[in-house]
């Protein structure tokens, strides 16, 4: 039984993901059992929130369109393979650079894009939460920085992340709760080139461990991490949430893509409708949340529409779908002297985060760059579509493989509103219309990764790299749902609750209102904590079932 | 051309096979990748000739006796409409794609040469293919689909993808392969575990 073909968390178990073979107990809810919480997305937003409230003692149900895998089991070492773990659901990708999706950016398994993240696991520099007061570009977050570094440092805590015991950027932060993993040759070359031009660097924070937790031993550094992770170093949220969600009484359905968010002539929620195992089904609930991310979230309210709600859910400000944002994911690579062996150890084992916290720079908002170790497909891939060498020459080039180092990218890109999700005519296996994705840089975008391209060419130059040739790519999506702090140019309240609908929420990426220059995964994932105590705090006042006069009154 | 050496004449990653870097799953996936060989199911006959000449100037093997097959994990690939989860908005459906470029560098090389793409000696067939790839090859078949945006994003991005998911490229380049569950010990440079492709110098002494 492939768990791609069939659903595994069935009849009141769920697969164990430490445990070849192995089942945890799941309780089950019927479809008639108005839960409290049907979460869509069982990602870094999605499963975090499953597990935070299914402990506060709430009835969740959290669905899945992807596999619900044991990955001591399911993963190979094998890039082919493994692209099982990416969403390969047709999608258009429009607009002047149209984005890559797929491998690039988007998951589709029990975990979501976690399990195939490459784990840098950064903090957002404090002033990007006050991006329009503080820095001038973008918007505002409606979350204090303050509030959210309490927040990373539970996430940190949560996925056990591995980092160095003082961080060089940015304001003081406690102990990373395990300790650095050692820095590959790679990121050697990074160190080298960071010294020669006077920055400084850090030892990636990584969410794969360097001791062992649970039944996880440390990472074995095989360097097939954004295959999926089969030896459960990963702290991925399908090894660290998911169960905690599964333990406390949540239900997880995988393989089960839901269509549509139900509401009433009230304008409430009231459920969803969702595919799974052949037919058609409805799950009542008194909340809903989506959490599909920056594309499947809009496509989802889209895809809800209703004669009352005719542009789509918690849409009456026109800003689901909209303002989009990517990182881009510009590269330096060369060749150098020694053998660097790029395949051994996370992807990403060092990372300089200057131009995050430098403002004296011709461009708004800032970047991250770091070492880099793509597998042979990968980078094949990637260097082929970027120099269109073929021919001899081209396995000419690939036999340096061994002696390449690169300087990549995590670039901060602006909120635009033309860049969004809207539905296209095409429609998926499942008889929904499928996403049509825009996307285009603005001159800010573009000094942004032309400055990081010098910059990068001369610290890989001092660093003894020759014959060095770029590469452009995007990586990441955030944006697409943007929180805020009024109704009328947001979708959602700080707390990710949609100001059409008291009763549906969203906690993924999409809410993002600007990119920052990291990636994004902890601040998901910090972000679904904060929303998961929201939520907690609300209901004890009794203002689940209706917006709180103090919050409309704020909001207004 | 001059010649190309392999910088790790003496690695075999499959020699691996029976160690603790491979594990079950990954021995199942290879296994299938080596021995079972899709069959022509999606292209014709001709189009499927055609492909297979496309593929051989794209990366050439003239040192294999059993070159790496690229062009039936194309086919079948198309056959099961597996998509990589996205397409241009300019370019048209992959399937329709593919068959358009196969039908318009035939159309070039009557154009240019007065016979189909399969007859066309090795030197001829990269200047078509160099001539798609600088959009300049003739024909009605293209349409609106940007030539160079086929090339290099999906005919050469795949039959990269293809050559270099096999053990033959692995070792080829020094790749270590597989490692699950024993992974690596030595991160520096210029040190390899035991079981890592020998050092260069290591073979010259």
């Amino acid at each position: 039984m492939s768990a791609e073909d069939t659903p595994r968390a069935v009849h009141g178990r769920a697969p164990d993901v430490f445990r070849r073979g192995g089942w945890v107990p799941m309780r089950c809810f019927d479809d008639e059992e108005e839960v409290d919480f049907a979460i869509v997305g069982t990602g870094a937003g999605g499963g975090t929130l499953a597990a935070r409230l299914a402990e506060a003692g709430f009835s969740v149900v959290a669905f899945d369109v992807g596999a619900f895998y044991r990955p001591l089991e399911d993963f190979a070492s094998d890039e082919r393979e493994q692209s099982k773990l990416y969403w390969r659901d047709e999608r258009v990708s429009g607009g002047e650079h149209p984005i890559s999706l797929g491998s690039n950016n988007s998951g589709q398994s029990v975990g979501g894009s976690t399990v195939h993240f490459q784990m840098v696991t950064l903090r957002f520099r404090p002033e990007w939460f006050k991006a329009r007061t503080k820095l001038g570009y973008g918007r505002d977050w409606p979350v204090g920085w303050r509030e959210m570094w309490g927040y990373y440092a539970k996430a940190e805590a949560a996925m056990a992340i591995s980092g160095p015991i003082s961080y060089p950027w940015g304001p003081p932060r406690g102990r990373y709760p395990y300790r650095a993993h050692e820095v590959n040759a790679a990121g050697q070359v990074l160190v080298r080139g960071a010294r020669a031009m006077g920055v400084a660097w850090a030892p990636t924070p990584l969410a794969t461990i360097s001791a062992p937790r649970g039944l996880a031993h440390p990472c074995v550094y095989r360097g097939f991490c954004k295959s999926g992770c089969s030896t459960n170093a990963k702290q991925s949220v399908l090894v660290t949430y998911i169960p905690r969600a599964l333990k406390a009484g949540a239900e997880v359905r995988d393989l089960a893509m839901v269509g549509q968010i139900e509401t009433d002539d009230a304008g409430r929620a009231t459920g969803v409708v969702y595919y799974r195992d052949g037919r058609w089904r409805r799950q009542r609930a008194r909340n809903v949340v989506a959490a599909g991310y920056s594309i499947e979230t809009p496509r989802l309210l889209l895809n809800s529409a209703t004669a009352r709600f005719p542009d789509g859910l918690a849409n009456s400000s026109g800003t689901v779908g909209t303002h989009l944002m990517v990182h881009s994911n510009h590269a330096v690579w060369g060749e150098m002297d020694e053998e660097i062996r790029w395949y051994k150890g996370p992807p990403s084992m060092a990372v300089c985060e200057h131009w995050n916290y430098e403002d004296q720079k011709d461009f708004h908002g800032g970047y991250a760059f770091m070492s880099q170790g793509p597998l042979p497909v990968d980078y094949a891939q990637s260097f082929v579509s970027n120099t269109g060498v073929w021919g001899m020459e081209l396995r000419r080039r690939m036999a340096n493989y061994n002696r390449m180092a690169g300087l990549k990218i995590v670039g901060e890109t602006m909120p635009q509103e033309k860049n969004g999700v809207t539905l296209a005519e095409e429609r998926d296996r499942f008889g929904l219309p499928v996403a049509r994705v825009t996307f285009g840089y603005c001159d800010n975008d573009r000094r942004l990764y032309e400055h990081s391209l010098r910059f990068m060419r001369r610290m890989l130059k001092a660093a003894g790299a020759g014959d060095l040739f770029e590469t452009e790519s995007t990586a990441h999506l955030m944006g697409g749902c943007p929180m805020g702090f009024k109704p009328d140019d947001s979708v959602t309240d700080a707390d990710g609750r949609t100001w059409d609908i008291d009763n549906l929420w969203i906690c993924d990426g999409s809410l993002f209102p600007t990119a920052g220059g990291v990636n994004p995964s902890l601040t998901i994932v910090a972000m679904a904590e904060r929303i998961a105590d929201r939520i907690v705090a609300l209901a004890g006042r009794g203002e689940l079932e209706r917006r709180g006069r103090r919050l409309g009154a704020l909001a207004g | 051309m001059s010649r190309f050496q392999p910088p790790y004449p003496g690695y075999d990653v499959l020699a691996k096979w029976d160690t603790p870097s491979w594990n079950d799953p990954t021995r199942r996936v290879v296994a299938e990748r080596l021995t079972r060989v899709p069959e022509r199911r999606f292209f014709d006959p001709h189009e499927w000739a055609t492909l297979h000449a496309v593929c051989d100037r794209l990366i050439p093997q003239p040192d294999r006796l059993e070159p790496v097959p690229i062009a039936p994990f194309i086919d079948d690939k198309l056959h099961r409409h597996q998509s990589d989860g996205w397409r241009e908005e300019s370019m048209p459906r992959m399937e329709d794609a593919w068959r358009r470029f196969l039908k318009g560098i035939d159309e070039a090389a009557q154009a240019r040469y007065g016979r189909p793409f399969v007859d066309l000696g090795p030197e001829w067939r990269d200047l078509v293919l160099r001539a798609v790839q600088k959009r300049e090859a003739e024909g009605g078949a293209w349409g609106d689909m940007d030539q160079k945006t086929f090339f290099e994003k999906s005919l050469l991005r795949e039959a990269a993808g293809i050559y270099y998911a096999h053990p033959a490229a692995w070792s080829e380049i020094g790749f270590g392969g597989p490692a699950s569950p024993r992974g690596y010990v030595r991160l520096v440079a210029d040190r390899r575990d035991p079981w890592e492709a020998p050092l260069e110098r290591e073979d010259e002494a």
